[in-house]
């Protein structure tokens, strides 16, 4: 037997591959990231943001799990914006501008801190294959590195052809080689591929810009960061710039529409309906006269603008036709055309929960490759499929995440039970259960599960040790007061006299009741420092809503604790359909919860698939 | 999955009896019977023989393609002479070829649901039609059976998804060109669903009544004539008549049909003071089914009395032992004087009733939606309240729709983001 070089080798080093690498290292595992230029490692190539609905709930939850987006986004963070911060808390996320820069140096600086992580520069053309396992990577100049698991985070590059106007060329991201060796090796394990395409906005010079004309959007006067172990933000906060698009710009682009590489017939891949070129915009809502872009600096020094909103597959010079259009950009220059990418991913449906192929063991995927899109949802894919790489390299069983405890769950769970019909977003309303996944409470929710794993820094282990100690006197605090509804409405408070006692936490449970009203009530109460005030508050707000929904959430824990095997037979299964017996032979559902979420799936199939289940138990009992 | 036979028609004689086949050997089942079949859907004329080649009966043979037929699977209907001794050697001759069995009870409706032929209200609907006795119970099955509660369901559902998306624009795409404030159009949505759910849960006790039949309760002094009419309503001899006072001690019920509504006549205890007893128990009785009935005919005697019940707005209340009186009026069981005056009176009401009906028919469509009801008043409530908190509308929606679920189906979040992103135009 071959010696190991390794024991997780994660290839690509964008956001999935950097927390993939770093997580399995924290995890114990001797790691190679193998990335085709050292500089390129984590790299924002599409809008310099990090953050938003959904997002923000994800780079906390990677936080939580000592992964290194949120604090290197607070780090490169050049303006905080709170979304939906007058909605209550479930549906707050957190963004922030990113200086590229300075994201991408401090997450390069982070792995280079990190122990049993080496960077390796190279293009792997090729997988090492032991029978069916993937236990290698085969290099360009023909070196083998063995590694117990490989985590393949390769992006856009599978087969990746950019479009501008009717001009394609090979390539993953503007600059990069795509990885064409790699994909036949793929093609070999007959997996089911898809293709998607992204775009981007033709990019600004800022210098260009007419900024006395527009609209200007600052950050929050009290920003709020991402990392538990975050304060402040620590570069200087800049405003965005705001314009509209108009009749002209819309006149220009429907004129050239059959030159763009959508319309023109080049692309076949599905885009993101959520964010769709300004093409499409203009097409499929071609009664809008407008449609607003956010002009987002790219950095402090830098002079780059990435005008958000008007992504494109026209040719340059029609590029800048309807650039030079728009309010504020009379005079722009375009300092990088927009381009529309095509890519192949693979069915989802193909990967465990723990992000490994069904069909090739030791191969983990995160990322686009997946047929996601963002940074934020590459960066949880890599942060599972590199602690799962770890552990399988180790011998030690997966780490699942439910769909009851974070939104990393909520994404895994509808990638690998439903597949992808276009690039998948994180949004807050995939999660049924958003009211308890919440941004503010990811810390409380998924780090013991690191500190249980064995992925935990010794600062965030103490900072997360002293909050819980600090949330939990103040819980009991609350909960031990037992007040009349008389004693209740001296302090002004309305209540009604149904003589029932209630403690602090109840009232905080009403709408118009703050933290700061029971100060009157238990003066000790000042004592309790301002984040665990707003943390009580917010676990009161929905104390109702989240008791109500613990029905449910039981019965997906019951359905989830029936793992079926994963060489259960269901060809063999009386009673199941043709259809469903392929759709599950081929998504390998871990629980019989995530079978109920298979398409098409019925409550009787779902009877048969238990019973048979039950059978097994019985047998191997 | 294997295929199943059973007799589909009743047991016993009959002109023609049905042996029914499904599952995937069906055709070829019968085929091994009938030698060639005919051509899918259309009937022929077949001799069925057993594997030894004797003849078993001269059969209409009759088959449907898979996705083409009740359940959903191949399908193979023999339509043999109705005797006992024929069904009993086709069912032994099935029974000795491959892969076949006997379906259990249910079992063609249950694959049928299980391949989606029919929703899980539609089966009920089935199950009723088939025990329909009256027109109105027949009209009412073959609604929901037909998929009507699924239809109205539908249209709840895609007002409750529109909501939903508009809320959760609101808050997923809040940074978007989305509108600000949907308040209005939800509400509109919201009002809209929540007046066609309060009058199906106000109508689906009427529609238990179409179902269940409507109880018609004959109250009146003891020795009025009220089993005597009974019996006549009746045509024959249900209740016990006699000439002595009390003899009636418990509730009789007959069953009837009237203008094709399903009813049942309560025959009560005379409601008289008494020492007996007995008597005084099912006298008791007697007022309490009174009571819960739909409507009550009140028979008088010479003293006009109404025996401690007082008679509703919509009751009948008529003179008893018309026989004796001269003015013609009143009614008699004895002779049939003004018997079809007082059915035509009873029906009328009850048509009435009958006209409130619901497309839902059960009680457990009714709790469903009541507490789709609640979670749709509790939204209107958070939206006027105007707290902003989006996120607590939303949650009651979608236990709304949950609650909707068992008529609806399943509401998903994809439905709901189709609706946003056909909607509005995002992306930054």
């Amino acid at each position: 037997m071959k010696h190991r070089d390794f024991d997780v080798i994660v290839i690509g080093g964008g956001h999935a591959g950097t927390e993939a690498a770093d997580a399995a290292a924290r995890l114990g595992a001797n790691t190679a990231l193998v990335t085709l230029r050292r500089d390129g490692i984590g790299v924002m190539s599409c809008n310099p943001a990090i953050g938003g609905l959904g997002k923000g709930h994800l780079v906390r939850e990677i936080d939580a799990m000592d992964g290194l987006m949120g604090r290197a986004a607070d780090r490169a963070g050049i303006q905080f914006r709170l979304l939906n911060r007058r909605k209550g808390p479930a549906v707050q996320g957190p963004r922030a501008q990113a200086d590229r820069r300075i994201f991408r140096e401090t997450i390069q600086s982070f792995l280079a801190g990190r122990p049993g992580l080496k960077i390796i520069e190279g293009e792997v053309t090729d997988l090492v294959m032991r029978g069916d396992r993937a236990s290698g990577v085969v290099l360009a100049d023909g070196a083998e590195i063995h590694a117990g698991a490989v985590v393949l985070t390769t992006g856009t590059f599978l087969r990746g052809v950019i479009h501008i106007g009717d001009e394609q060329r090979p390539g993953g991201r503007m600059g990069d080689k795509p990885s064409i060796r790699l994909a036949e090796r793929i093609d070999s394990f007959g997996l089911p591929l898809g293709r998607l395409k992204t775009g981007t906005p033709p990019r600004l010079d800022g210098r260009s810009i007419n900024w006395n004309a527009l609209e200007s959007q600052p950050g929050d006067d009290e920003p709020v960061l991402f990392s538990f172990l975050s304060e402040k933000p620590t570069q200087r906060q800049v405003a965005c710039g705001i314009t509209h698009t108009n009749a002209q710009t819309h006149e220009i682009i429907r004129e050239n529409l059959e030159r763009s590489a959508m319309y023109g017939g080049h692309i076949d891949g599905v885009g993101p309906r959520y964010c769709p070129s300004i093409e499409d915009k203009v097409v499929r809502f071609g009664d809008k006269e407008s449609h607003q872009i956010f002009l987002e600096p790219e950095g402090l020094d830098d002079t780059t603008v990435y005008p958000n909103g008007i992504s494109t597959s026209l040719p340059q010079d029609v590029q800048a036709d309807y650039v030079r259009s728009i309010a504020g950009l009379e005079n722009a220059r375009i300092v990088q055309p927009g381009y529309a990418i095509e890519y192949d991913y693979v069915d989802p449906r193909s990967v465990s929960s723990s992000l490994e192929l069904n069909r090739v063991p030791g191969l983990f995927l995160a990322g686009q490759i997946n047929g996601t899109t963002g940074y934020e949802e590459a960066g949880a894919q890599g942060l599972i499929a590199g602690l799962n790489a770890s552990l399988s390299a180790q011998g030690r069983d997966p780490v699942h995440f439910s769909r009851t405890q974070s939104y990393i769950g909520v994404m895994i769970d509808d990638l690998v039970t439903r597949g992808v019909a276009e690039p998948y977003r994180m949004f807050t309303s995939r999660a049924e259960f958003r009211l308890s996944l919440r941004a503010d409470n990811a810390d409380q929710r998924l780090t013991p599960v690191a500190e249980k794993l064995g992925c935990l820094g010794k600062l965030r282990q103490r900072v997360f040790g002293e909050k819980m100690d600090a949330l939990h006197n103040a819980r009991a605090r609350l909960d031990g007061m037992s007040l009349t509804p008389k004693q209740v409405s001296t302090v002004g408070i309305k209540i009604n006299a149904d003589g029932q006692r209630r403690s602090g936490f109840d009232l905080l449970a009403f709408p118009d009741v703050g933290f700061s009203d029971l100060l009157r009530l238990d003066p000790e109460l000042a004592l309790v420092p301002r984040q665990i005030r707003d943390q009580m508050e917010r676990d009161a707000l929905y104390a109702n809503y989240i008791q109500r929904q613990q029905l449910d959430v039981a019965a997906m824990k019951r359905d989830e604790a029936h793992v079926i095997p994963s060489d259960f037979d269901y060809e063999g299964l009386e009673g199941l359909s043709n259809e469903l017996k392929f759709k599950l032979a081929q998504v390998q559902p871990g629980t019989l919860g995530q079978a109920g979420r298979v398409d098409g799936m019925t409550p009787a199939a779902l009877a048969l698939i238990l019973a048979q289940l039950r059978r097994l138990e019985r047998r191997s009992a | 999955m294997e295929t199943i036979y059973a007799l589909a028609t009743a047991r016993g004689k009959a002109g023609v009896a049905v042996i029914r086949l499904s599952g995937p050997r069906a055709a070829a089942a019968a085929s091994a019977l009938c030698g060639s079949l005919p051509p899918a859907r259309r009937a022929g004329l077949r001799r069925l023989r057993n594997a030894d080649g004797t003849t078993l009966d001269e059969a209409l043979v009759l088959w449907f393609e898979a996705g083409a037929s009740f359940t959903g699977e191949e399908v193979a209907e023999l339509h043999c002479h109705g005797s006992p001794a024929i069904v009993n050697a086709v069912l032994g001759a099935l029974s000795r070829i491959d892969g076949l069995r006997l379906a259990e009870p249910g079992e063609f409706t249950r694959r049928a649901l299980e391949n989606e032929r029919l929703d899980l209200a539609q089966v009920e609907g089935l199950a009723d039609l088939i025990e329909a006795e009256t027109e109105a119970q027949r009209r009412q099955a073959l609604r929901v059976l037909e998929g009507a509660i699924g239809k109205r369901a539908e249209s709840w559902r895609a007002d409750l998804i529109r909501a939903a998306a508009l809320l959760e624009a609101t808050i997923d795409f809040v940074d978007e060109d989305v509108p600000v404030d949907v308040a209005p159009e939800v509400l509109d949505l919201l009002n809209r669903v929540k007046a066609d759910l309060e009058h199906e849960a106000a109508g689906v006790s009427v529609s238990e009544r179409i179902r269940d039949g409507f109880e018609v309760a004959i109250v009146g002094a003891p020795n009025v004539g009220k089993s005597t009419l009974l019996n006549a309503l009746a045509g024959r001899e249900a209740a016990i008549t006699s000439e002595y006072a009390g003899t009636t001690r418990d509730v009789i019920e007959v069953r009837m049909d009237l203008a094709g509504l399903p009813v049942t006549i309560l025959d009560t205890a005379g409601l008289r003071e008494t020492g007996d007893v007995v008597e005084e128990i099912g006298i008791n009785r007697a007022k309490q089914r009174a009571r819960a009935a739909d409507l009550r005919v009140f028979l008088l005697d010479d003293m006009g009395s109404t025996v401690g019940l007082t008679p509703l707005a919509e009751d009948i209340v008529i003179q008893g032992k018309a026989d004796l009186l001269s003015d013609g009026t009143g009614v008699s069981g004895k002779t049939g004087q003004g018997i079809g005056d007082l059915v035509a009176q009873i029906t009328a009401r009850l048509e009435t009733r009958a006209e409130r009906a619901a497309t839902v028919t059960r009680e457990r469509h009714r709790t469903a939606i009541i507490r789709a009801l609640a979670s749709i008043e509790s939204a209107r409530n958070e939206i006027e309240r105007g707290s902003g908190t989006t996120e607590l509308v939303a949650e009651e929606l979608r236990m709304a729709s949950r609650a909707l679920d068992s008529l609806v189906g399943r509401v998903d979040v994809e439905h709901i983001l189709d609706e946003i992103f056909a909607s509005f135009c995002l992306g930054k």
